[in-house]
């Protein structure tokens, strides 16, 4: 068993809500990231995928494969858009980088040919960013 | 049941410190600890990287609201550490401030965090050296 992490970049739009406070609850937690205009961040994905060699290619997955993966399912949605508006699951969760590292989470599990996706990591900056790794973990 | 999700957050603060134990003689303090014995110090950029989990909030989408989580580290540890003399701190009268120490220290402070569960402290001392903790007798990782 050997780990492979894929990295991609996207950069969007968010801003953090929650439609069942009032607005003076929203700005109390959620202070500047409230601002409806939105603001964004150039993200950086992380996807970590277990598996074994495979004896004749030496690899574990493709990863001409994988980032084509990686560019269907995540980045050509998430990718200059504005998460909570143009991105069906913000819609009803609000899309912290806590939020984001489950909903690709769920965009990518068993998706991978060969291979267990173990982690996902998302950097919404260099010195903030999540992980998560499914519901068994 | 919710996703519990592990967020990890970066502080930086720069400290100084000397490697010495009174315990032993000056030319084993040397042997021992090499330059970093100078009687002087010396100091580092140091970064805090801790990580928490828990459930991710329904209604906030969080783990923990980070700036409950940034002011707990503004107020425990770079109000304290930040600018400081290591070894003139509380912590390390009788611990010598190496950055194997300075991880317990973090990790006894962060484990007072009261919103999510502390999972590990790294402390990178240089671009070259950092150390893990996971708390006593948690299973490593060694995964970055």
């Amino acid at each position: 068993m050997i780990l492979l992490t894929r990295k991609a970049d996207f950069s969007a739009a968010h801003f953090y809500w929650n439609d069942a406070w009032s607005e003076a609850e929203n700005h109390r937690v959620f202070g500047k990231c409230a601002n409806r205009q939105g603001h964004g961040h150039n993200y950086t994905l992380e996807v970590t995928v277990a598996g074994s060699i495979d004896p004749t290619s030496g690899f574990v997955v493709d990863l001409k494969q994988l980032k084509d993966i990686l560019e269907r399912e995540v980045i050509s949605v998430y990718d200059h858009r504005h998460l909570n508006y143009e991105v069906p699951e913000f819609t009803t969760t609000i899309p912290t980088t806590e939020n984001i590292a489950v909903a690709i989470w769920r965009r990518l599990d068993g998706k991978i040919p060969n291979a267990k996706l173990h982690r996902v990591r998302v950097y919404e900056m260099p010195n903030l960013f999540a992980d998560y790794y499914g519901e068994q973990a | 049941m919710r996703p519990v999700a592990h967020l990890n957050r970066r502080y930086y603060f720069s400290a100084s410190h000397r490697l010495h134990v009174d315990a032993l003689t000056p030319e084993r303090n040397r042997e021992v600890f090499g330059k970093c014995n100078n009687p002087f110090g010396h100091g580092h950029n140091y970064v805090a990287q801790v990580t928490f989990s828990g459930p991710v909030d329904a209604a906030t989408g969080m783990v923990t609201n980070l700036a409950d989580l940034d002011a707990f580290a503004q107020r425990e540890l770079l109000d304290i550490f930040d600018h400081a003399n290591l070894n003139t701190l509380e912590c390390f009268r009788d611990v010598v401030p190496s950055t194997e120490n300075l991880s317990l220290e973090l990790w006894r402070i962060f484990e007072q965090y009261p919103h999510a569960n502390l999972k590990r402290i790294r402390v990178e001392e240089t671009g070259n050296n950092s150390f893990d903790y996971f708390g006593e007798g948690a299973p490593v990782k060694h995964e970055e």
